[in-house]
C-alpha cells in the first residue's frame, strides 16, 4: 500500500454516563481497504461506528480524513455545515434498517437521484437516467423506478439504499450490518453485490457486523472488540483461522461449521 | 369592538402599542438585511383569527404612518369580505386613507395575490402567510428545517419537484411555488399562484411577509433575485387561459372562473378587480383594440 | 353584463347586525348578567380565565356572553383584549402550600396530614338530570366547617420528597419567566415554557393527549399525588416599595402527578412528577396536563419517546386553541385563486391521460 492513509483513528474514547461504550480505539484505514469491526451486541463497534462517521462525538480521539476536496480533515473539528456535506458526497453510511436511510414517501428514483440534487444536479432526464443505471447496477427492474420503497421487499430496499448511498461515488462507505435482518437467501444476493461494488469503484469501507461469515467474505482485516475494546486485529484469514486472544476463540468457536 | 373604543384612545394608534411595533420593526430590519431568512418575532395575540391575516397586520401596523395609503387585497379584489373587513380595521385604528388603487397606494396588504400593475419604488407589499416554512411538508420539525437552512441543505426541496415531475409529467404545484431568494434562502411566496412569481423577481417594491400563528417575519428587499425552483430540463412555467376577461377582454392577467348558470357555463374574469377596471376604464376613453398597457 | 359579487362592506354590516340580534335572541327572555354568568356559570369562567391567561371573572363573564357561550371564542375574546395590557412585572411565585383549600385530595395515600377533604365535587353525584333545577327555588345554603386559614396545608408530594423517594421539585431560578405571549415559541422548550404553554392549551387537547398515555401511548404509570383547589395570595413587589405586598386572592386548582421511574445510571429508581396547574376550580385540565407534562420529559429522563405525546414539538405546536381555531377555519376564506391554479393544471394533466389513450386507441385500431 502506498500513500497515506484515508482514515486516521486514534484513541477514540466514547462514554454514557459511567459505561464506556468504546475506549482508546486506534487504527489506520488505507484506500481500497475493507476493514470489519465484529463482536457481540454491546461490544460498542456501532458506538465506534456512529463516532467514525461523524453521527456521534466522542469524548477524547480523533478521526483524521483525508478528503479529496479539502485534504486532511478532522472529522469532529469540522463545522457542522462542512461535516454534513462530507457525509453526503465523499461518504455513504447504510444502515442495519433501510427505513431509516430511504426516504419511504419518494420513488426509488427520487431517493436515488437526491444526493445528486442536494450538489447542485438540475437536469431532470440526466438525474434520472443516473436514477436508472444505478437500479441496474443493484440488480433492480428498472421499471420500478417510480415506485415507492414501501411497496419493495426488504432486500430490494437494503439494495436501493447502496445505490442511494454510491451514486455519489463516495471514497468510504460505513456499513452497520448492511445484511442484518434478512433472509439467508437474501443476505447472500446482498453480499455478492457488495462485494462486486467495493471491487469496482475501489471503495474503501468501515462494516460493522457480528457476522463472522459477513465479515470473512466482505473485509480484508478484521478488528474484534469486547467491552469497548479492541483485542485483536489483523488480517481477516488470519484473525479467523488462528485466533490468538480468548474473546476471540470463543466467537470462532461459536460458528456452526458450515 | 365600538369605534368610541378607538377615540376615547383605549387603543394606541394602530392597535398595538409602540413597545410592539418597535419589537415588529427590529425583525423587519432584520428580515430586509438577510433577504428570505425567516426571523422569529414575539407576535401578539391580534383581534382576528389565527389564519386570516394576524401576521399581515402586524406588520402593516408597525409600518404604517397617517401619510400612508393603504390598499387591502384578498385573491385579488378589494371586496371580499376579509379584505374589506381588514381595511376597516385600519381605516379605524390607524386613521389612515384607503385606496383601491394599486397605483395610489404606498402600502399594500394582500392574500394569495400579487397586483398585476407593476410596483414601484417606494411601495410596500405585505404578505400574509399562513405558514411560512417552505419545507415543512417535507419535514414537519422546526429544529431539523433551521438546520436545513442554515446549512443551504435544499436537496429535499429539489426531490419534492422530481417527484411531481416522475408522477405527472411536469411540476404540477400551482401555487405556494417555493423561490430562491437571493441565491440563498428557499422562501415560501405564501400561497400566491406560480403566475405571479415572476413578478416578486427584482421587483422594485418592498416585500414583506408576516406569518403570525406561527410568529414569523420575512422580507424581500427592492430588486433582489427570486427564482422559481425547477429543471434545467422542465423549466417553471407559469399558467396561461385561452379565455380572456369578460370584461376588459384582457388575456395576460390571472383569471378566476365562474360558474353563471346550472348548466356549469362559465365565464373568466380579472383576479385583480382594480386593474380589471382601470383597462375598463381604458377601452372606453380609448379605441376599443388598444390594448391597455 | 355579469357583474362580480361585490358589497363585502354592506355584508358584513349586516351579518355584524344578525350576530347581535341571535346574541340577545327571544326578546321576551330576560337578558342573562355578567354576574349570573360569574356565579352560575363559574366553571365556564374558570376555563375561559385559564386558557385565556387572564384572571379576571368579569372580563372572561363578559367574553362567554358576547361568545354565546363558545368557551373556545370566548377565550380567543379574552386573549385579544389581553394583549392591549400594559405589562407592571411579574409576581412573586405563588405558594401553593398556603392555599386555604376547598378540596384536597391525594390517591396514593389513605390519610395525608391535613386530611382528605372531599370539597364541592361532581364526582360522586350520580349523572341524573336533576328537573327540580328546571324551575327557580330557593336553595338551601350548604353547612361548611369554617375554613382554617392560619396553618399551611403541606404538600403531599413534599412528604415523599424528604423521604428521597420523589425527585425534587425544580429549584426556583432568578432568570425572568418567558412570556409566550411576548416572546415566540422555539425548540427545544424549557420545561417552564413548556408548562406555560399547556396551561395555555386546550382542556379537550390535553386530555385526549393524556389519555392516550394511559392507554399505552407513552405510558408512564400515573398516581395523583394530590388535587388541591383554594385560593392562594398573590404577591408584587412595586418597585416603588422595593419589598412584597399581597395585591389579590385567586382560586386554583394544582395536581401533583406521581409517576413511576425506572432510575437510570446516575440516579437510583424513584418517582417522577408531572405538574398541573390551572384558574379557578378545574381539575380535568390540572390532572391532563400534569400526565402531558411528564410524558413531555420522556428525553430528560432517557426515555423512549415514540409517543404523540411525548413529541415537544407536536404537543406545544398544535395546543393552543386560538391558533388551531382560527387556522382551521380560515379554510371558510376565499381560496379561489388557488383553486383556479389548480383546476389549471388539474385539467391540463387530464388532457395529457385523454389525448395518450386516444392515440392508444388508434394505434390499437390500426394494428
Amino acid at each position: 500500500m502506498t500513500g497515506r492513509p484515508l482514515l486516521s483513528v486514534r484513541e477514540l474514547t466514547k462514554r454514557f454516563g459511567n459505561r464506556v461504550a468504546c475506549c482508546d480505539v486506534g487504527f489506520d484505514l488505507w484506500p481500497g481497504e475493507v476493514l470489519g469491526i465484529v463482536g457481540e451486541s454491546g461490544s460498542g463497534k456501532t458506538t465506534l461506528l456512529n463516532c467514525l462517521a461523524g453521527r456521534m462525538t466522542p469524548d477524547a480521539g480523533s478521526v483524521i480524513y483525508d478528503s479529496n476536496a479539502s485534504g486532511l480533515v478532522d472529522v469532529h473539528r469540522l463545522s457542522e455545515a462542512r461535516r454534513r456535506l462530507l457525509t453526503r458526497t465523499e461518504w455513504g453510511f447504510v444502515n442495519q434498517d433501510a427505513r431509516e436511510g430511504l426516504r419511504m414517501g419518494v420513488s426509488a428514483g427520487a431517493n436515488i437521484g437526491e444526493r445528486l440534487m442536494a450538489i447542485g444536479e438540475r437536469h431532470y432526464g440526466e438525474i434520472r437516467q443516473t436514477a436508472t443505471d444505478w437500479l441496474g447496477r443493484v440488480e433492480i427492474e428498472l421499471d420500478r423506478l417510480d415506485d415507492r420503497p414501501t411497496d419493495f421487499s426488504g432486500g430490494m430496499r437494503q439494495r436501493l439504499q447502496i445505490a442511494r448511498n454510491l451514486v455519489s461515488n463516495p471514497w468510504l462507505v460505513f456499513m452497520d450490518e448492511p445484511t442484518g435482518g434478512l433472509d439467508v437467501s437474501v443476505q447472500a444476493r446482498i453480499l455478492d453485490l457488495l462485494r462486486g461494488l467495493v471491487e469496482n469503484l475501489h471503495l474503501s469501507a468501515v462494516l460493522v457486523t457480528h457476522d463472522l461469515g459477513v465479515a470473512r467474505l466482505l473485509t480484508h482485516r478484521l478488528m474484534v472488540m469486547q467491552g469497548g475494546r479492541v483485542v485483536e486485529d489483523g488480517l481477516t484469514d488470519q484473525v479467523l483461522d488462528d485466533p490468538q486472544h480468548a474473546y476471540t476463540q470463543m466467537l470462532v468457536a461459536s460458528i456452526l461449521p458450515a | 369592538m365600538p369605534d368610541t373604543a378607538i377615540q376615547d384612545g383605549a387603543y394606541n394608534y394602530a392597535y398595538l402599542d409602540e413597545q410592539t411595533k418597535r419589537m415588529i420593526r427590529r425583525a423587519i430590519l432584520k428580515a430586509v438585511a438577510v433577504p428570505g431568512y425567516q426571523v422569529p418575532f414575539g407576535g401578539r395575540e391580534m383581534p382576528l383569527p389565527y389564519g386570516w391575516g394576524t401576521g399581515g397586520i402586524q406588520v402593516t401596523a408597525a409600518i404604517i404612518g397617517r401619510d400612508d395609503t393603504l390598499k387591502v387585497i384578498d385573491q385579488g379584489a378589494d371586496d371580499t369580505t376579509n379584505a374589506v373587513s381588514i381595511r376597516r380595521f385600519f381605516a379605524r385604528v390607524a386613521d389612515v386613507a384607503t385606496t383601491t388603487r394599486t397605483g395610489d397606494a404606498t402600502v399594500i396588504q394582500t392574500r394569495h395575490r400579487v397586483p398585476e400593475t407593476p410596483l414601484k419604488e417606494g411601495q410596500i407589499l405585505v404578505f400574509q402567510v399562513p405558514i411560512p416554512e417552505p419545507l415543512r411538508m417535507l419535514e414537519p420539525r422546526e429544529t431539523e428545517t433551521r438546520t436545513l437552512h442554515a446549512l443551504s441543505e435544499y436537496g429535499v426541496m429539489q426531490v419534492s419537484l422530481y417527484e411531481s415531475i416522475a408522477r405527472h409529467g411536469r411540476i404540477a404545484k400551482t401555487y405556494n411555488y417555493p423561490v430562491l431568494v437571493n441565491g440563498r434562502y428557499i422562501m415560501s411566496p405564501s400561497p400566491i399562484p406560480k403566475f405571479d412569481n415572476p413578478k416578486l423577481d427584482r421587483s422594485p417594491a418592498l416585500q414583506l411577509y408576516g406569518a403570525g400563528r406561527e410568529k414569523r417575519i420575512y422580507a424581500v428587499p427592492p430588486y433582489t433575485p427570486v427564482k422559481s425552483l425547477d429543471f434545467d430540463d422542465h423549466p417553471f412555467e407559469i399558467e396561461t387561459w385561452s379565455e380572456s376577461c369578460a370584461l376588459c377582454g384582457s388575456k395576460e392577467s390571472f383569471l378566476d372562473e365562474m360558474i353563471v348558470d346550472d348548466t356549469g357555463k362559465r365565464l373568466f374574469l380579472c383576479s385583480d378587480t382594480d386593474w380589471c377596471q382601470e383597462r375598463q376604464g381604458e377601452r372606453e376613453g380609448a379605441p376599443p383594440e388598444v390594448p391597455a398597457k | 353584463m355579469y357583474v362580480a359579487v361585490k358589497g363585502g362592506e354592506t355584508a358584513i354590516a349586516h351579518s355584524l347586525d344578525l350576530l347581535a340580534d341571535k346574541r340577545r335572541g327571544d326578546r321576551g327572555v330576560a337578558e342573562v348578567s355578567l354576574d349570573q354568568i360569574d356565579q352560575q356559570l363559574g366553571l365556564a369562567v374558570d376555563r375561559v380565565m385559564t386558557e385565556g391567561s387572564c384572571y379576571d371573572r368579569a372580563l372572561a363573564a363578559l367574553a362567554i356572553k358576547q361568545a354565546r357561550g363558545d368557551l373556545v371564542e370566548a377565550i380567543f375574546l379574552l386573549r385579544a383584549y389581553r394583549t392591549t395590557l400594559p405589562r407592571f412585572g411579574d409576581t412573586e411565585p405563588l405558594d401553593t402550600s398556603r392555599m386555604v383549600a376547598e378540596r384536597r385530595i391525594s390517591s396514593t395515600f389513605k390519610d395525608v396530614p391535613g386530611g382528605q377533604v372531599l370539597g364541592p365535587t361532581y364526582d360522586y353525584t350520580h349523572r341524573l338530570l336533576d328537573f327540580s333545577l328546571a324551575a327557580a327555588a330557593e336553595r338551601p345554603e350548604a353547612q361548611t366547617a369554617p375554613a382554617d386559614t392560619a396553618t399551611s396545608l403541606p404538600r403531599v408530594g413534599d412528604i415523599l420528597e424528604r423521604e428521597g423517594m420523589l425527585e425534587s421539585a425544580p429549584a426556583a431560578t432568578a432568570d425572568e419567566a418567558q412570556d409566550l405571549t411576548r416572546q415566540p415559541l422555539v425548540f427545544p422548550a424549557a420545561r417552564p415554557v413548556r408548562l406555560q404553554n399547556l396551561a395555555r392549551g386546550d382542556e379537550g387537547f390535553l386530555l385526549a393527549l393524556g389519555y392516550s398515555t394511559q392507554r399505552g401511548y407513552g405510558n408512564n404509570h400515573p398516581f395523583v399525588g394530590e388535587i388541591r383547589f383554594g385560593s392562594v395570595p398573590v404577591s408584587f413587589v412595586p418597585e416603588e416599595l422595593g419589598f412584597a405586598i399581597e395585591i389579590a386572592e385567586i382560586d386554583l386548582t394544582e395536581c401533583d402527578m406521581v409517576n413511576q421511574f425506572a432510575g437510570s445510571h446516575d440516579v437510583p429508581p424513584q418517582f417522577t412528577r408531572g405538574y398541573g396547574l390551572a384558574f379557578g376550580h378545574a381539575e380535568r385540565k390540572a390532572m391532563a396536563m400534569a400526565l402531558v407534562d411528564r410524558a413531555l420529559r420522556a428525553e430528560e429522563l432517557s426515555e423512549a419517546a415514540t409517543s404523540p405525546a411525548q413529541d415537544e414539538e407536536f404537543v406545544l405546536a398544535h395546543s393552543d386553541n386560538v391558533e388551531a381555531s382560527g387556522f382551521v377555519q380560515h379554510l371558510k376564506l376565499p381560496h379561489y385563486v388557488d383553486f383556479q391554479s389548480e383546476l389549471v393544471v388539474v385539467r391540463a394533466l387530464r388532457a395529457e391521460v385523454e389525448a395518450r389513450n386516444q392515440e392508444a386507441a388508434l394505434s390499437r385500431a390500426a394494428e
